[in-house]
């Protein structure tokens, strides 16, 4: 029985850890969205094996070492399989508005990746299914692997590429399947299929067969076309795979915002892409500052005339180009915050002769962390604090960021590092300008609301915006600008063929004056969002402006359902950036999560006899798909919250999946005993434990803000720790509903079991995704308050 | 042979077949309808008082063989009103924009243009139907290969292509009467203005591929004054209610 419990262990780790190594490399080869993707399939997995072994119980108990040995076996070769043909579905995200047939790619490559994690979830099923005797120890090993699982994952990332990472997961499942086979008595044909599986794996690794297939539509791949360009360095981290590209025969000119009269170039540069995509560049630089003129005729070098001799706090280093625009134009002390300790070695270590050992300079200091929590721990003052453009345009303009959730750009961030200016500071970002203007007018409603909640009654005097043709720098201050700051501001905006978009008193006839758009539609919509009918402009546009915060930090989603009809109708006369694919893509993951669900989970189902009692269906049915929907609705919103405290997704899903697992698994344990002894008071146990949930859940909801800000400068180790121990009593109470409600069946209506298992499982599918929808659309808080809405009819449904 | 290596030849021949069946009365058809929703849609998009697109242009759009210009796999969608993939992680643009950038530039018969971003040439050759001369440059090398290749066989005999640098544009040939940059840049290269004729016009689109955001628009005066526009692509007023 050992075997059997260490190889449930090896196949749970090798299951959560294959789940988060499938978003990183889908965050490689496409783009980070398809996250919610992922956890919907393996959720799909779950439910459709559970389906499987329901109609299949009078052939699979007799084999069950066969069985679990061959599901280990498949799961080791289709997670290899899908691995290499999920990248070869010629899937192109960027070309959904125009080609319907995308979604059917979409849809391979959901059933592609559905397949090895329904054969992992069929060797957890088995075992729960066909030694009842030892269910408790078993869940033990299957919940204490899936969290050891995302802990190796996460670790594994830190010294091997994606591709190298899934042989190790490979090896666990195929160990897993030897384990088990060697007690079957088909050993020997298993022994063979598994040195097959074996040699194939030995012979495929090292010829590049599971090499990255990155989209050809991702900048890393696009620059790599053109002559002379090569690949230098490749590192790979949990936080990003870094690319450093040189191009020695066209240089890359990565100069966002220069002006177009200028007389000046950029010198060489090297280009470091994260994820093949948000090129940040390494400037050569030799000391001599002269070379980085063309820095001077920047946008975002604006706030430099404004400012004699700043300290200067970048959020953003990167390659480095922001704290040489600082050094350039004068600033006597730099703190620069970068997130990838990998990144800040290129520049300190690895190019360190290319970049001119810049960050030797003493007056420069390069922090490694997350930059809210940096500015939340420093009781520095700075005199300007300029957060630096990192996306590439290509990102910015194709929606393909509208999922993504930023924590740099709300209004609780924007209140924080306002608070860090010293009297008279300035706070500067530069955004890439989008027409019709969507970035910019959000970010000056994020900055209106933040001054606003400071207390602030006139923003219109600490605001000022320059554009230039593809970016535009915005200026806030603490403090009203004065006279000549607004003289200083025209006159660098002038030689520089700069447009003022607004400063304060600024007449309207000062607008739109180089860059000539249809309409001043920065200086209006400025304006409006000013004045006292902000909110009546903000409901009228028809991309979706209202301010980001970390509640809702969809920084970079404009998409309004409204006025889909109109951009679709568009799209053939040139409208097709003016959809958000990625949101699209959301919903059409939903409804596919849905079909296959559907087809998968539920129809096999149909062929169960119907011996229950009038009413089981539609009662325990609905009390099993509310429980699916909830439970993945606080998951989802919680691995959301814990973004912003553990400073990446994938961290965030690492911890708060495995937390919810391995805690629901002891409140589902506990779930028993709390029955017993709550009906000895007469009260229902469902409705003790959601109202356990709820009071958790709306205590975390008011104290996680307060929580976060007070501890977001510990590290990284620590964090993690205390984001399992927040976790824990509510994934506890959690885990208690559903077992509570499976145990009621058992007695009532036994025959309905593999029912309550496959609804539940289909809600759970679509619940992943259709919390992120909520999520954007109404914020994190409302999708937790509805999935304790959802538990209380649950409730309801059961007490009665 | 590996398996998506033979499924993917086995696609190619079939849609190979079903193009070769397609005839070139089949394509004029395609290319008349395709001119005529993009005149439909200028219209649309022209109801501010600003000219439509002009006759030349529209002419000549449905002279050149678009699918000439796609790879074999999407000649069939060759005419619809959408950008295609052309391999190398680049796109041949959607007809409308290509229209509504060569109307920008004003061509006529005697001018010399240049082009930073040859792609499959398709632009080049409806220049090249317009002006007297196009200069085109490409910097991915299987592309310009191509493209020169193919522009030669379709006897494009006024159109020069270079593999290399746009960035400092094509000196011994400047100045030039109008360039259109179709290569992504983070600004603009001020080589380029300066090779811009006085009463010159530049037109730059913006955006990722598939997604053209606006056009930017670079007139140089006759007393070498720059001016930039940017424009949307199409009419969308981002306010509801006419605001």
């Amino acid at each position: 029985m050992r075997l059997l419990f260490f190889s449930t262990l090896l196949v749970s780790a090798a299951a959560i850890a294959y789940e988060i190594l499938l978003m990183r490399t889908l965050s490689i080869v496409q783009w980070h969205h398809f996250a919610y993707m992922i956890i919907s399939l393996a959720l799909l997995g779950y439910g459709a094996s559970g389906t499987f072994i329901a109609l299949s119980k009078g052939w699979l108990k007799p084999r069950f070492e066969l069985a679990f040995s061959s599901s280990a076996l498949l799961f080791a070769i289709s997670m290899v399989a899908s691995f290499v043909l999920g990248q070869r579905v010629p899937f192109n995200a960027l070309e959904v508005v125009w080609n319907p047939r995308q979604f059917l790619y979409l849809a391979v490559v959901y059933l592609v990746f559905f397949v090895p994690f329904f054969f992992a979830a069929c060797c957890i099923g088995l075992a729960f299914s066909f030694r009842r005797d030892y269910i408790n120890r078993i869940y033990f090993f299957d919940l204490f692997g899936a969290g050891l699982g995302a802990l190796l994952i996460v670790g594994a990332l830190f010294v091997l590429l994606p591709q190298h990472a899934l042989l190790v997961l490979t090896t666990l499942a195929l160990l897993a399947s030897v384990l088990t086979g060697l007690t079957s008595d088909a050993r020997k044909p298993l022994l063979a299929a598994q040195a097959i599986c074996l040699v194939g794996l030995l012979l495929t690794a090292p010829h590049g067969g599971l090499a990255l297939r990155m989209s050809e539509y991702k900048a890393l791949s696009q620059t790599l076309q053109v002559i002379g360009t090569r690949i230098l360095t490749v590192s790979s981290s949990p936080l990003g795979l870094l690319t450093v590209v040189e191009s020695d025969t066209i240089p890359l000119r990565h100069a966002p915002g220069l002006s177009i009269n200028t007389d000046f170039e950029p010198p060489d540069q090297l280009g470091v892409f994260t994820d093949g995509d948000s090129m940040s560049v390494i400037t050569r630089f030799d000391g001599n500052l002269d070379t980085m003129a063309y820095l001077g005729d920047v946008t975002a070098a604006l706030p430099y005339r404004l400012l004699d001799k700043p300290k200067v706090l970048i959020l953003g280093a990167g390659g480095g180009a922001d704290v040489l625009l600082a050094l350039t134009n004068g600033a006597s002390n730099i703190d620069a915050v970068e997130l990838n300790p990998q990144m800040t070695r290129l520049v300190t270590d690895t190019y360190a002769d290319y970049a001119g050992y810049l960050y030797n300079d003493n007056r420069i200091t390069v922090h490694t962390g997350e930059a809210r929590g940096f500015v939340a721990k420093s009781d520095k003052q700075y005199d300007l604090i300029q957060v630096a453009l990192l996306d590439s345009f290509s990102a910015s303009g194709s929606g393909v960021q509208a999922l993504n959730e930023s924590y740099l750009y709300t209004a609780e961030a924007i209140g924080e590092y306002m608070q860090h200016l010293s009297a008279g500071g300035l706070l500067a970002i530069t955004r890439w300008l989008k027409l019709p203007p969507r970035d910019n007018l959000k970010l000056v409603a994020t900055v209106v609301k933040a001054l606003r909640d400071q207390g602030v009654d006139e923003p219109s005097k600490r605001l000022a915006m320059i554009r230039s043709w593809n970016t535009a720098t915005l200026l806030v201050k603490l403090g009203d600008f004065s006279a000549d700051e607004i003289e200083a501001i025209r006159q660098f905006a002038r030689s520089r063929s700069f447009d003022t978009a607004f400063y304060p008193s600024m007449p309207a006839n000062a607008a739109n004056r180089f860059n000539l758009l249809e309409q001043p539609y920065l200086y209006d919509g400025i304006n409006a969002l000013l004045g006292l009918n902000a909110h009546i402009f903000i409901d009228d546009y028809k991309f979706h402006l209202a301010p980001a915060t970390d509640d809702k930090p969809y920084f970079f989603h404009f998409f309004r359902w409204r006025s889909l009809p109109e951009v679709m109708a568009l799209r053939k006369r040139g409208g097709e950036s003016l959809i958000e694919w990625s949101y699209l893509i959301l919903i059409g993951t939903i409804v596919q999560a849905a079909l296959a669900g559907a087809v998968l989970i539920l129809l096999p189902l149909a062929r169960i006899k119907r011996t229950w009692p009038a009413g089981t269906s539609t009662k325990a049915g609905s009390y099993f798909f509310l429980l699916g929907l909830a439970f993945l609705f606080i998951e989802i919103a919680f691995i959301q919250k814990f973004i912003l405290f553990l400073s990446h997704p994938l961290y965030a899903i690492a911890v708060v999946l495995s937390g919810f697992l391995v805690f629901a698994g002891f409140g589902s344990a506990f779930s028993r005993r709390l029955t017993r002894r709550v009906e000895l008071i007469h009260r229902s146990p469902v409705t003790v434990t959601v109202a356990g949930i709820a009071l958790i859940a709306l205590l975390y909801l008011a104290l996680l803000p307060v929580v976060f800000d007070q501890l977001m400068g510990l590290a990284d180790g620590f964090k993690m720790a205390l984001s399992i121990i927040m976790i824990a009593p509510l994934a506890f109470f959690m885990g208690m509903p559903f077992p509570i409600g499976l145990s009621r069946v058992a007695t009532s209506a036994p025959d309905f079991i593999p029912w309550a298992w496959g609804i539940n499982g289909f809600a759970s599918v679509i619940s992943a995704s259709l919390a992120t929808v909520l999520a954007i659309e109404f914020g994190f808080s409302m999708v937790v308050l509805i999935a304790l809405a959802l538990y209380a009819a649950a409730a309801a449904l059961i007490r009665e | 042979m590996k398996l998506n290596t033979t499924i993917r030849l086995i696609y190619c021949v079939g849609v190979l077949a079903v193009s070769m069946n397609a005839g070139a009365a089949d394509y004029a058809k395609a290319r008349t309808n395709m001119v005529k929703e993009v005149r439909s849609f200028a219209s649309l998009v022209r109801e501010d008082g600003q000219p439509p697109l002009s006759a030349n242009v529209m002419r000549v759009l449905g002279t050149v063989e678009r699918h000439e210009f796609v790879p074999p796999i999407h000649r069939q969608a060759a005419y619809a009103n959408r950008p295609l993939p052309i391999g190398y992680g680049q796109t041949i643009s959607q007809p409308y924009i290509v229209a509504l950038m060569t109307d920008l530039i004003q061509p006529s018969v005697g001018d010399v243009v240049l082009e930073i971003g040859t792609g499959s040439g398709y632009q080049a050759a409806v220049l090249a139907k317009l002006v007297k001369h196009v200069y085109t440059i490409e910097i991915i090398e299987g592309l310009a290969n191509e493209a020169t290749d193919r522009l030669a066989r379709l006897g494009y005999t006024n159109v020069t292509t270079r593999l290399g640098d746009g960035y400092y544009g094509w000196e011994e040939h400047a100045p030039f009467d109008a360039i259109v940059v179709t290569a992504s840049a983070t600004h603009v290269p001020p080589p380029l203005i300066k090779q811009l004729r006085p009463g010159g016009r530049m037109v730059i689109p913006v955006g990722g591929h598939f997604m053209t955001q606006q056009l930017l628009l670079i007139e140089k005066t006759s007393d070498n004054q720059i001016i930039t526009r940017q424009m949307g692509a199409v009419r969308f007023v981002p306010l509801t209610g006419g605001r």
